[in-house]
């Protein structure tokens, strides 16, 4: 792995001149805290669509924004304006915002004490994806949706790439300061198959990751770190319209109860609607009320509640390679950490920032608040939090081995849970039938549907080390205004006894 | 401390157009967003904030071997010499691009809305048309051990669009929301109001505290309902969900291509066919008087709902389905030529109307026998495309109705249905409002719809939330 710097022309920037105008305008206003965050996100975006470009983007976002308490009430403003003096401007606005809304505050923050921290921090990739042509990464993406579309059963091809650097200097009125470079990448092959006759129509999509990584990625080539595994686009292209051709004549599932083995391809989703989104403390305490929800896995049931069954061990952390919410530090300048949430199937931790382990009587935050651009205020978002292999647990071939009759589901496609994060549903790339331990064809039409912790309870066999893979996703959702965080979920394959398996054409009255 | 004095949208369109005057064409498009917004939970402030940004979008139109090509870059512009470097960039994606299949020549010039006017300001003050009213209400709810969770913002996007064939448009959107939540009873009840506007100071916060109120009480009694088909009365908020994610899957290119629920088998969309009931018909048009939206195209990368050859382009109104026939697909000029179907450029506002029907929710829910009136819908996703199945969950506030009145509660649950189905099952509708999808609002905030009674919605499980 290359050791990298953060760009010249972010470090050029006048962070220094910023964070003095920021912070001492917002210390002689009276703040008691006061926050600066300079941030610049570089998006690339390229769709192609039946192996010629549809349409492509490269956005920069860039700004700087003061987050400061004032007799305990927050107030916040952002400019697009990189200047000492827009500093100083939006510091105060930032004061008048507290000001504002003293009135709705009843409550006043007080953030966990961390010590101060002083560095630079760069994640882990080999090749900077904004320095490879254009041309170049168009053509990549061409050339494999030409080949997938040479197979018969493809009517048609899409493919895209999202690639993500983002660069953020902090500073605080403690004297922390942290400058940080992230890069990630995410691609996708789909291909369409379609019955002209019936005008029944399938797709497939490739199941790599998103990941912290560079183009690498893009290539097959890079390092394998634990789950973090170098994609083989190959052999998944390959193998890709063959399977998509048999899914389109396959039988439609029978609607019942299943056992189901499920891919880390699939699982890490279930992962995170289920147990990331239910162990944030902001939802557990209701800050989400009004949008994205509550959890039933509230502050009371710390230390009791039975998530699943023992073979469940559940961690967040900040620190794993090529994770996609893995930082050096968080945006309140919390060093980055791992820790407990499920521990032998009890629910043991959550996840926090500043205020929120002040108000949980903790000694410090654990990371977890970030902010996706300049223009938003940190909130509390999710760390990677994946299911831990069992260290002598079976490899996929064993697992499905053991199971006489049931379904292997492989990929994530749709997916929704409540607003206390009970009920859930979930479909998927593909459904292969198991009979007498072996795969034995595809079906379609399945969802699978259960309560949280009905679900982790039939958790009967954890996969070893060799099923393990670190998922993930761009996109999270949360907060209003509404922002978006990348964060990755490493599991194992694992079994899953009685689980309720829907036929989607039924449910569609069909 | 010297203060730095930033190029105004004009002179970044100008500069912008003055740099490319040598490639094929060129657009460059300003966008100005000024928000201001307070949220709070447990009865008390959580976040906030006031942020004005300007980007520039810069899209370069080049000759290429073989045909014409396009690039787009985006950025902040602190100086003219940025525009410059974003045109730069913008040409050099265009050379690497290669050919673009939706090339055209930029529409002719088109001259709207006050060219030289400043960008819209949405400033924290504005956020004082509420907070008053808000605390007033936090205090009663005090007393009545309720809590209060929910979120207010003002908004003003102004966008400016220039185009080397001299259009110069500009449009400015103010853009209000209002959502509140309230518990009570140790969290097991809640109930949810959202308004939509266009300035926080024309909505009604007393009414909306109102409606939680009532929804709070009917909550007060439990009654066990088995999932099932049930005639489901959904809220103004729960159709625009649905129709939302409707009209967003009503790209002509897919179902040209027959990859999608308005494909036909053998070929070719369903345009002209009869697909909903025929008293329903779903149009849009940027001039409507409250849901005004941008009258003229804008895009800054090409996809199928968008072209960026058709920057500038104006915009009409379009009838998507009249009186249960479909009419209009959602297309370019590109891919209504493709597709051969109409061009129907996607316009930001979107209005169902049901013939014959009337009335405000309560009028609606008066003339039902027996059924459940849906306060919002949730985390709906597409589960099958092929007939747009969707599956999502009820939240804060499932009511029984039985012989015309609310006699109680009953669970959340998760339902599993496809709006192009339910648009044949409608039996009563109320009068078109204008409204806030609850979880599409975030995206597309411009929507009036009815309060629409549906026979036989799926709901399928059990949702344990409260």
């Amino acid at each position: 792995m290359i050791s990298r710097d953060v760009d010249a022309d972010f470090l050029a920037l006048p962070l220094q001149a910023c964070q003095d105008a920021a912070l001492s305008q917002a210390r002689e206003l009276g703040a008691e805290h006061a926050d600066v965050r300079i941030v610049r996100l570089q998006n690339s975006s390229i769709n192609v669509r039946d192996a010629r470009l549809d349409g492509n983007i490269t956005a920069v976002d860039s700004g700087l924004s003061v987050r400061v308490l004032v007799d305990g009430c927050w107030g916040f403003a952002a400019t697009g304006e990189i200047s000492a003096a827009a500093a100083a401007r939006t510091a105060q606005r930032a004061v008048t915002m507290a000001k504002v809304s003293a009135p709705l505050v009843t409550q006043r923050v007080v953030l966990a004490p961390e010590p101060v921290h002083v560095g630079t921090w760069v994640s882990a990739y080999d090749i900077d994806p904004f320095a490879v042509p254009e041309a170049e990464r168009i053509a990549l993406l061409a050339q494999r949706s030409a080949e997938l579309l040479a197979h018969e059963a493809v009517s048609h091809a899409d493919a895209r790439v999202l690639a993500v650097k983002e660069q953020t200097f902090y500073a605080d009125l403690t004297g922390t300061r942290t400058t940080q470079q992230r890069v990630r990448i995410e691609a996708e092959y789909t291909a369409v198959a379609i019955d002209a006759s019936t005008g029944a129509f399938e797709t497939m999509t490739t199941t790599a990751p998103p990941v912290g990584r560079g183009w690498e990625y893009l290539t097959g080539t890079g390092d394998t770190v634990g789950g973090a595994k170098a994609w083989d686009w190959d052999a998944e292209l390959v193998a890709l319209p063959e399977l998509l051709a048999e899914k389109l004549h396959a039988p439609s599932v029978e609607a019942g109860s299943y056992t189901l083995v499920i891919d880390p391809t699939n699982l890490w989703l279930t992962i995170h609607e289920s147990i990331g989104h239910a162990t944030e403390l902001d939802r557990a305490l209701g800050y989400e009320a009004n949008y994205a929800g509550t959890s039933f896995a509230t502050p009371d049931k710390l230390g009791s509640l039975q998530y699943g069954t023992n073979l469940m061990n559940v961690i967040g952390d900040r620190t794993v390679t090529h994770g996609l919410s893995t930082v050096g530090w968080d945006d309140e300048g919390v060093g980055a950490q791992e820790w407990d949430i499920v521990k032998d199937g009890v629910l043991v931790g959550y996840q926090l920032d500043r205020s929120m382990a002040a108000e949980f009587d903790l000694p410090r935050s654990n990371g977890c608040a970030y902010a996706d651009s300049a223009t938003h205020t940190a909130i509390q978002r999710m760390p990677n939090v994946s299911l831990k292999a069992d260290p002598q647990g079976p490899s996929l071939d064993d697992l499905i081995g053991t199971v006489d009759d049931g379904l292997y589901i492989v990929g994530d496609k749709s997916w929704s849970i409540d607003m206390q994060r009970f009920n859930f549903q979930f479909t998927g790339q593909q459904f292969h039938r198991i009979k007498g331990g072996k795969l034995a064809g595809q079906v379609k039409d399945v969802a699978y549907q259960a309560t949280t912790t009905d679900f982790w309870g039939s958790m009967k066999v954890v996969g070893g080390p060799s099923t393990y893979l670190l998922g993930g996703a761009f996109n999270c959702g949360k907060g209003q205004p509404g922002q978006v965080a990348p964060v990755s979920h490493g599991c194992p394959a694992a079994l899953f006894e009685n689980v309720n398996v829907l036929n989607s054409v039924k449910e569609a009255g069909r | 401390m010297s203060s730095q004095v930033l190029p105004t949208p004009q002179e970044i369109v100008e500069s912008g157009l003055s740099a490319a005057s040598d490639i094929a064409g060129c657009v460059v498009i300003v966008t100005c967003s000024a928000i201001a917004n307070v949220r709070w939970a447990r009865t008390t402030l959580t976040t906030n904030g006031e942020t004005f940004s300007v980007s520039a979008a810069v899209v370069a139109i080049v000759g290429v071997d073989g045909g014409t090509a396009a690039g787009s870059v985006t950025g902040q512009v602190s100086s003219l010499s940025d525009v410059e470097e974003l045109v730069s960039n913008a040409i050099d994606a265009a050379r690497q691009a290669g050919p673009a299949d939706d090339a055209a020549d930029l529409p002719e010039a088109l001259t709207t809305g006050d060219w030289n006017s400043e960008p819209g300001l949405a400033m924290s003050d504005e956020l004082a048309a509420v907070t008053p009213a808000l605390g007033g209400i936090f205090l009663e709810a005090r007393k009545d051990d309720i809590e209060h969770f929910g979120y207010a913002e003002q908004a003003v996007i102004t966008t400016y669009v220039g185009t080397s064939t001299g259009t110069r448009a500009r449009f400015e959107g103010p853009e209000a929301r209002l959502e509140l939540t309230a518990k009570s009873h140790g969290r097991s009840r809640s109930a949810w109001a959202g308004r939509s506007g266009r300035r926080l100071k024309d909505i009604d916060v007393a009414g909306a505290d109102q409606e939680l109120r009532q929804g709070l009480h009917w909550q007060g009694t439990r009654i066990d309902i088995e999932p099932g088909r049930h005639t489901a009365v959904l809220s103004p908020s729960a159709t625009a969900d649905l129709i939302i994610d409707l009209y967003w899957s009503s790209m002509a290119r897919d179902a040209s291509e027959g990859r999608s629920v308005w494909g036909r088998a053998g070929g070719g969309t369903r345009i002209g066919d009869v697909v909903a009931d025929p008293r329903v018909t779903l149009s849009s048009d940027p001039s409507w008087s409250g849901l005004e939206a941008i009258p003229f195209a804008t895009a800054v990368a090409s996809s199928a709902a968008s072209s960026v050859f058709d920057n500038g382009l104006p915009l009409h109104p379009i009838t998507w389905i009249e009186r249960g026939v479909l009419r209009n697909l959602i297309s370019t000029r590109a891919t209504a030529k493709e597709a051969e179907v109409p061009l129907a450029v996607a316009i930001d506002n979107l209005r169902m109307d049901v013939d014959g029907a009337g009335g405000s929710l309560a009028d609606v829910v008066a003339r039902v026998q027996d059924g459940l009136l849906i306060t919002c819908l949730w985390y709906n996703r597409v589960v099958d495309a092929q007939t747009l199945l969707l599956t999502g969950l009820t939240r804060d506030g499932v009511y029984v109705i039985r012989d015309g009145k609310v006699v109680g509660a009953a669970t959340n649950f998760r339902f599993n249905d496809s709006p192009v189905d339910v648009l044949t099952r409608v039996i009563d509708a109320g009068d078109t409002v204008p409204t806030l999808a609850r979880e599409f609002g975030d995206y597309f905030n411009r929507a009036a719809m009815p309060t629409l009674v549906v026979k036989d919605y799926n709901f399928s499980t059990v949702s344990q939330a409260n």
